[in-house]
């Protein structure tokens, strides 16, 4: 709001000082033409030019400068638009001034200055909006040095005001110097046209019918004020004079300077524009493949992606992109081509024994193109094959394919093997990502495991007076297979297992439950334990997973004979330690 | 972790385990043999010289074999096992279930 502010207020100021100039010059012009001694100051329509002349150029500064949204072609279509506007004024003053006819002299004297008043201000106007626009475009892409050599022309003009308003004689000798190092500064600067390059082709017709419209405009104010001048010369030598003021004419030479530059380069620019914009693309599809491991879900979906990129960047007809899916088969994804003609050209390179598209060990893209040639029927004549990595295997061949011979060219290999090496890494990414998951769900799975397997193993064990019991259960890392219960199976005998489960996770802990079902059922009579294990192998022989298997040892305790009866199967041996002897031996 | 190199040595498949086999490095083991037997080979030898332990679920991979094995008469010996893990074949008494033989001689003698 602030900023809008000022520029209301530095217009309004921009009319009053324009306004004051008008009175104050053709007041003096009359009085001279009357050969009147006229009552105000000559030197005060100077000074208020050159007020009028800053608040337009802090008018531009503030309305342009800071306006982020215009783009280039806005920025020409401003200048041309303020040009557009003071011609057409200027053309109505000829025309009224044709209507008028040949009036007195002394009405023609006040029109006459009124004219050249009003074209004035329309041509500072119109050079101050150039001066900013091109302030612009210059400083598009700015360096320290740039920077520094535009502040200095910038001020130095602004000087040249002050210098211009106190009318200082030492100023007429350096006329010259002065304004023909502005020239100089000015010509420099003009030499920054880096931001033609970022001009689209239609954009670039537009900037430069802009552009030579503004030239036209241009010419045009400058030869309509000229003239005037002359005119209102040969009447008087007092007035207001324009050819003199550094400030002005140094704007002139920049601002018309850099507009036959712009439109000359833009011209020239044209033809190339079409590569710029290639490689533009180019960039950007090469993001969309670099970005497509982040977004999509699936490697079909970064196939997918290569394919489109591949061929908009290389203008390719047709692809495909063949995935070996194992050993033996492949998988063919096409794009634009049918997959029976795609096969054609595969059998056709077969027969033909060529190395390259099928022979996956090939390590260098290859122009296959020559070979095409002796096919008949299809109406692909050039042939592009590139072969895809996936952590130093090759997963993969992506064909291009062009109905032209000799279609591709060093450039477009290659830019579509840097995409084919792109998806590469962009696949690895995936499957690396997948493996994560992958983990991170076993990892889950293996908790659960973990928790089933707690929950299976009893909290209390069997005992009475005659015996004590203890058991411990560590397992490694990953969840262990251990089991152990007991039933009591009357007042004086109670039956023991401990067992070792094969495997890891869920299974695990299932065959555990499994067992303990057998064990519960098995157990609760006074069962001979060579003849349990029998039974619970036989039950187990068709329920546990291939790889699978159980070690156990049964043991049946009777307090009343105070005997331990038991049975091994593949599990540790039983240690036995007598601390009446004080001797351990295995069983 | 384990590493599975294959070499083939007199029409005999060599299967040459580095390393530890635990319940996740079982699986690579069983896919090494399963491949072996995928291509033909009816003659499987297991290195086992460089094998520093084995858990259940690798003893269990072999075990699964063997009734497989018989009615293909598939031949797999296991030789040049270290004590701790030959220590665990016996304990489980699959040292009477295997073929197993002191040394790779010995094994190709046992698996013709």
């Amino acid at each position: 709001m602030r900023a809008k502010a000022i520029t209301r207020l530095l217009f309004t100021v921009g009319v009053i000082t324009w306004l004051a100039l008008v009175i104050t010059d053709i007041s003096i012009l009359f009085s001279s033409t009357n050969h009147l001694t006229p009552d105000i100051p000559s030197w005060l329509p100077g000074v208020i030019l050159n007020l009028f002349i800053v608040a337009l150029f802090y008018f531009y500064k503030f309305k342009v400068e800071r306006d982020d949204v215009l783009n280039f072609v806005d920025l020409l279509w401003r200048v041309f638009a303020t040009g557009l506007v003071a011609t057409v004024i200027s053309l109505a003053l000829r025309l009224l001034e044709h209507v008028i006819g040949k009036p007195n002299t002394s009405f023609l004297v006040v029109f006459k200055g009124l004219q050249y008043m009003i074209n004035l201000g329309l041509m500072i106007g119109f050079l101050l909006m150039a001066f900013t626009a091109w302030k612009r475009l210059i400083l598009y892409q700015k360096s320290k040095w740039l920077l520094r050599l535009w502040s200095f022309f910038e001020i130095g003009l602004l000087l040249s005001l002050i210098l211009n308003s106190f009318k200082i004689h030492v100023l007429d000798q350096l006329y010259v110097p002065l304004l023909g190092m502005f020239v100089l500064v000015g010509l420099v600067l003009s030499g920054n046209m880096k931001w033609v390059a970022y001009l689209n082709f239609r954009q670039k017709w537009t900037s430069l019918l802009l552009l030579l419209l503004t030239i036209f405009y241009l010419l045009y104010i400058f030869y309509t004020n000229n003239s005037l001048t002359e005119d209102i010369g040969n009447m008087s030598k007092s007035f207001t004079h324009y050819s003199s003021h550094i400030f002005i004419v140094s704007l002139m030479v920049f601002v018309t300077v850099y507009s036959i530059f712009s439109f000359l380069v833009i011209l020239f620019n044209l033809p190339t524009t079409s590569v710029f914009e290639q490689k533009l693309e180019e960039v950007v599809n090469f993001q969309r493949i670099s970005q497509s491991i982040q977004t999509e879900q699936s490697e079909e979906s970064v196939y997918k992606i290569l394919l489109e990129t591949s061929v908009s960047t290389v203008f390719a007809d047709a692809a495909w992109l063949e995935i070996n899916a194992s050993q033996l088969e492949y998988k063919l994804h096409t794009y634009k081509i049918t997959d029976k003609e795609s096969y054609d050209i595969i059998n056709h390179l077969k027969t033909h024994n060529i190395r390259g598209i099928l022979d996956q060990g090939s390590d260098k893209t290859k122009n296959l193109s020559k070979h095409l040639a002796s096919l008949k029927g299809s109406r692909f004549r050039s042939i592009l094959a590139f072969p895809i990595y996936v952590k130093n295997e090759n997963i993969g061949t992506l064909a291009l394919l062009k109905e032209l011979p000799e279609g591709f060219n060093k450039e477009m290999t290659k830019i579509v093997s840097t995409f084919a090496n792109q998806a590469g890494i962009s696949i690895e990414n995936f499957r690396l990502m997948e493996e994560a998951l992958q983990n991170e769900r076993y990892k889950e799975e293996l908790k659960i495991a973990k928790m089933v397997q707690k929950s299976l193993l009893p909290d209390v064990l069997e005992k009475d007076d005659d015996f004590d019991i203890a058991a411990f259960s560590e397992s490694a890392d990953e969840v262990g297979g251990d089991y152990y219960d007991t039933i009591r199976i009357n007042d004086h005998t109670v039956s023991l297992i401990i067992a070792d489960v094969s495997g890891k996770g869920t299974t695990a802990a299932f065959h555990m439950s499994q067992m303990k079902g057998i064990f519960h059922s098995l157990a609760q009579s006074d069962i001979d334990p060579h003849e349990f294990m029998v039974r619970a192998n036989q039950a187990l022989v068709y329920c546990l997973e291939r790889g699978s298997f159980i070690s156990a040892t049964f043991f049946i305790i009777d307090t009343n004979t105070k005997k331990v009866r038991y049975a091994r199967a593949g599990h540790c041996p039983v240690l036995y330690h007598c601390s009446a002897k004080n001797t351990t031996e295995y069983f | 972790m384990i590493h599975i190199k294959r070499i083939q040595e007199d029409g005999a498949d060599v299967i040459i385990l580095i390393g530890e086999i635990d319940a996740s490095s079982s699986i690579e083991l069983d896919l090494a043999i399963a491949k072996s037997v995928g291509e033909g080979y009816s003659k499987i030898l297991i290195d086992c010289s460089a094998l520093d332990y084995i858990s259940s679920a690798g003893l269990g991979v072999f075990m699964s074999y063997i009734e497989e094995f018989k009615d293909r008469n598939v031949k797999m010996v296991l030789f040049g096992m270290n004590d701790k893990v030959a220590n665990t074949f016996s304990i489980l008494g699959l040292n009477e279930l295997l073929k197993i033989g002191k040394d790779k001689v010995e094994a190709k003698e046992m698996a013709s």
